[in-house]
């Protein structure tokens, strides 16, 4: 063989290398797959499992679905919050680009303002990335439809129709109903309901959509959904429907609040509507009121701005969180002390020629000329001030207090409306502990006319009068009626009043409406053939120095509007058979028999028109013919 | 000699039938079965032979056609043009490199009009044909020594290193370790591999610091490394890819999620499923079992390649044949070994399934040679062959 043939030689050292050689890479070969099958072992039967629900994940995606809120209805199931189909743009920023650019784009489709913006950047910068931030809501259907032109050109960006809340007659309703927002970042990290993280999602922030928030939320249904790995749905594995949530049924008149709300005007106060017996809340009106649906978008900070900065406080649930000096109107409940206790009785007569002193001081009547001798029924019907400060001297803080509480006062009736204030009823344990000082003798005077430390909500002025009207039962406030299939009770246990001294007073009060001398006679009742009963108050806010008494009171017309009395009245009717009780406060509306007597007397006459009308056409026929 | 005579006689002038009749038809077989798993697959991504399976089919009859060509030619021939064959490679790697087309971040291709060549894929052929050639002319003893081992070395590193800065990193690591498989059959001494061996595990860390410092390596290059060493650092990023596919391939099973029912695959969550990833979803719809059968093919495949070395009776087919074994045992193992995160994410086909054309030809090429070899296992190649 020569050297330039190369073909092997059987068993020549280079034949044995090469074999050696092509084993060892044979061999290697062999080793090599085999760790192949090794690592296949492992991922796809060792590991298997895990894969498998890694894979699982990977394919399924839970998607909430968001149960439509509880519709809020009145006592006859008219509907004053609901839910109605709401066009929306939603952006979910891991899926953006450039949040700038995009948010830019749709500025000039959809005129977002400052604030818009700003809340929009806010969200985006502090919740987590994939979960949806709403860009606006509300929308009209062409501009829905111009964002759908332009999804192509917007990544990340959703068009979505959802539910929105809508409310009846907004401001009427705005402190008994109240508003739902959205879900904020705190809400977030103080809650773990999934529901919350749905884009869209609100949260009940007062009144009945706050208090009765869970009720109303009812429970997600869940949809599992195949998706691809952009996120693209590809059908639909398993679906439970959402539970709806409940509907919440108030004890209030739409008609009769809405009414009531157009009686207030432009008027600030408190005006509740009550029947005397069930201690249903027919009528609940804080004025002025505000549109509820502001905060359904998230409120704008000049909005926001005007409704803090409103001398008139539209915020301020007023008849709940409003706390007043009741002024006369608490004359009633002095009377009733002192008669229960017997320190007087109704004949007993005080002459009053317009002041008093007490010691150093001097206490007047506001008639300048005084009341001339009176007793308790004419002391009632006109208000004297000089009677109840010697009656108030004779019977003494204490049994005030006592006789105050058992109508309610100083007391938080729950009626789900959070917020509520206690007013005050103050005794001589209080007034040492608060102020350190003793009670005084001038302390029973002006608690005797309702003033002084004394303060009562609308609310509990209501309940106070109901009381009365009722014969002394302590009827309790009910402002819904059922949520779900639970119905709120009803309770009124006697309160252990002699009916002859309520009889004295109910005389009284009539009197006040029916009588030429009465301080309401003017507001009384003309167009239905029945009566009322009322007394008025005012509260004074400022102090009348020694001064200016001298100089002649300044009338309040001549005051400015914060200066001037607090307007206050409570009454019932009809008179011989009484079943709605109102009590109405307009803040700084001068005096009571003014300001407050007539919207009083039309919420009478509007409930009975409403529902006694057979009673009403009855007492016609029978007038005719007598 | 005189048994060899009439032997190699024989073989020198055999008719076109006569050759037909020694092609290996369990090996073509073998490999038309593996294609066939890759129509399944391709079929299955889709869901339709359109447009990934009824294309493939096309391609793999072209290179069965091409294959067959390749195996009939006289072994002479092409061991005679061998050096043209490296040197044209050569030229067009170059070429890429000045005037190369931009495809998938990298220069790879060129674009004649009416075929794309991609050079590199050329190379391994040539360098393996380059090698062969290399070592017949040389003895044992020559082969051994230090002075005829530098012109092999100069060989590989060249296109190897063009091909690397394309940036074609997996390509260039390929050719790499096939043209090292060539040095180590053709005789060179052992402890020049475990030496380079050694130096080179010493010198990775020192090699990374200073490909990092002078921006030799391309950021993703670089990213895919990282990548590898630590795939759950980035799982939306660059290490998504392979996740998923890990993910894919465990979910799989033993038993797999039937054809069709790759929720990975079909779901998209799986990256480059039709090419470089296909056994990802192989492995995901037939679980296991369908792995090891695809690799028990590819086993045969191999088999057949160590046997026709072993039978071939001149070194320039013994190093043709098992050099285009080991290139194609390369890619097999390297894009497995890759999808299931045992190896970094460097763009190797599967061969034969993955889609994709030029791969496909050089395998079915390289295959042509061995086929080759083993009907011209007795030819005579001497020095007086080549072209002075």
């Amino acid at each position: 063989m020569e050297r330039g043939m190369k073909t092997f030689q059987a068993g020549s050292e280079r034949d044995k290398q090469f074999t050696r050689r092509a084993l060892i890479i044979g061999g290697g070969q062999v080793a090599l797959l085999s760790t192949l099958v090794a690592r296949m072992y492992y991922l796809q039967v060792v590991e298997a499992d895990q894969y498998r629900t890694l894979a699982e994940e990977n394919r399924i995606s839970m998607r909430l679905l968001p149960p439509t809120r509880g519709n809020i209805v009145d006592r006859n199931g008219a509907e004053l919050a609901g839910t109605r189909l709401d066009y929306r743009v939603t952006m979910v920023p891991e899926q953006v680009p450039d949040v700038e650019r995009t948010l830019a784009y749709l500025t000039g489709h959809l005129d977002l303002d400052e604030d818009d913006l700003t809340r929009i950047v806010r969200q985006v910068n502090h919740q987590r990335s994939f979960l949806p931030v709403t860009v606006a809501e509300n929308l009209g259907w062409a501009d829905f439809a111009r964002i759908n032109v332009h999804l192509a050109d917007l990544p990340g960006v959703h068009p979505d129709a959802g539910e929105t809340r809508s409310y009846y007659d907004g401001e009427a309703f705005a402190h008994v109903v109240g508003y739902v927002s959205p879900v904020s970042v705190r809400d977030l990290q103080n809650n773990d309901d999934p529901l919350l993280e749905l884009p869209g999602f609100k949260i009940g922030r007062s009144g009945i959509e706050r208090s009765f928030d869970l009720e109303l939320r009812g429970t997600a249904g869940s949809s599992q959904m195949e998706v691809n790995a952009y996120g693209r749905t590809i059908r639909e594995l398993s679906r439970k429907d959402s539970q709806p949530g409940e509907t919440v049924r108030l004890t209030i008149d739409a008609e009769l609040q809405s009414f009531a709300h157009r009686r207030m005007g432009k008027e600030s106060g408190g005006v509740v509507l009550m029947d005397i017996h069930t201690g249903d809340i027919l009528a609940f009106v804080s004025a002025p009121g505000f549109d509820p649906s502001l905060f359904n978008v998230g409120i704008s900070q000049k909005e926001w701005d005007a409704l803090l900065s409103n001398i008139r406080k539209p915020l301020v649930n007023k008849v709940v969180a409003g706390q007043y000096p009741p002024g006369s109107t608490f004359k009633t409940v002095v009377g009733l002390a002192a008669l229960e206790d017997g320190i007087i009785t109704a004949d007993d007569e005080f002459f009053c020629n317009g002041k008093m002193t007490l010691g150093k001081g001097e206490f007047h009547c506001w008639k300048r000329q005084g009341h001339g001798h009176v007793n308790l029924h004419h002391a009632l019907e006109q208000s004297c001030d000089i009677y109840f400060y010697q009656v108030a001297r004779r019977v003494g803080v204490e049994k005030i207090a006592r006789m105050a509480r058992r109508f309610g006062l100083g007391e938080v009736h729950d009626i789900h409306i959070a917020g509520q204030k206690a007013g005050l009823v103050p005794d001589e344990a209080w007034k040492l502990a608060t102020l350190g000082e003793s009670w005084q003798g001038g302390d029973n005077l002006n608690l005797g006319i309702g003033q002084g430390f004394l303060l009562a909500t609308p609310l509990q002025l209501a309940v106070m009068v109901s009381r009365i009207a009722n014969g002394g039962l302590a009827v309790s406030p009910r402002l819904v009626i059922q949520h779900g299939d639970h119905v709120e009770p009803v309770s009124a246990p006697p309160i252990g009043i002699r009916p002859e001294n309520m009889a004295q007073i109910h005389s009284g009060m009539e009197a006040v409406m029916n009588s030429v001398h009465g301080t309401g006679y003017r507001s009384r009742i003309l167009d239905l053939p029945f009566e009322m009963a009322g007394k008025s108050g005012s509260a004074q806010v400022r102090r009348i120095t020694k001064a200016e008494r001298a100089q002649g009171v300044i009338d309040n017309e001549d005051l400015e509007w914060q200066l001037r009395d607090h307007a206050l009245f409570t009454a019932y009717a009809p008179v011989a058979t009484p079943r709605y009780a109102v009590a109405v406060v307009v803040e700084h509306g001068g005096g009571g028999s003014t300001a407050a007597a007539p919207v009083a007397r039309d919420l009478l006459v509007e409930a009975m028109k409403r529902f006694m009308p057979d009673d009403i056409a009855a007492a016609r026929d029978e007038k005719a013919r007598t | 000699m005189s048994m060899n005579g009439p032997f190699l006689t024989r073989t020198e002038h055999r008719s076109i039938g006569g050759k037909l009749s020694e092609i290996s038809w369990g090996l073509v077989l073998t490999v038309t079965l593996i294609a066939c798993v890759g129509f399944g697959i391709l079929y299955s991504v889709s869901g339709s032979f359109d447009p990934w399976a009824d294309r493939q089919m096309v391609r793999f009859g072209f290179g069965l056609l091409l294959m067959t060509a390749v195996a009939l030619t006289s072994l002479k021939v092409w061991f005679q043009s061998v050096y043209v064959f490296y040197g044209v490679a050569l030229v067009l790697l170059v070429v890429v490199e000045a005037f190369g087309r931009i495809g998938m971040g990298a220069q790879r291709w060129i674009d004649l009009g009416f075929i794309q060549i991609q050079p590199s894929e050329v190379m391994k052929l040539a360098l393996v044909l380059a090698l062969a050639r290399y070592y017949h002319d040389r003895t044992l003893e020559e082969a051994r020594q230090f002075r005829h081992m530098i012109i092999p070395v100069f060989l590989i590193l060249l296109p190897a290193g063009l091909v690397i800065h394309q940036p074609d990193l997996g390509t260039g690591l390929l050719i790499i370790m096939g043209g090292t498989a060539m040095l180590f059959l053709g005789g060179v001494k052992a402890r020049w591999f475990i030496g380079t061996g050694l130096a080179g595990l010493v010198s990775v860390p020192v090699a990374w610091k200073v490909l990092t410092r002078y921006d030799i390596l391309y950021q993703h290059q670089m990213n895919r490394i990282l990548t590898f060493l630590h795939p759950e650092d980035d799982p939306l990023g660059a290490g998504y890819h392979i996740m998923q596919s890990k993910i894919a391939l465990g979910s799989g099973g033993i038993h797999g999620k039937g054809f069709m029912q790759g929720t990975q695959a079909h779901l998209n969550f799986l990256p480059e499923k039709q090419t470089d990833f296909i056994f990802t979803m192989l492995g995901e719809e037939f679980g296991l079992i369908g792995g090891l059968v695809l690799l028990a093919l590819y086993s045969i495949v191999f088999a057949y390649g160590i046997v026709i070395a072993m039978q071939c009776r001149h070194t320039f087919g013994r190093l043709v044949a098992l050099g285009v074994t080991v290139t194609f045992f390369l890619y097999v193992f390297i894009n497995i070994a890759m999808v299931m995160g045992l190896l970094p994410v460097v763009g190797v086909p599967l061969p034969l399934v993955s889609y994709g054309g030029t791969a496909m030809m050089t395998l079915m090429i390289g295959l042509g040679f061995l086929l080759n070899v083993r009907i011209h296992r007795d030819a005579s190649l001497s020095r007086a062959d080549t072209i002075e």
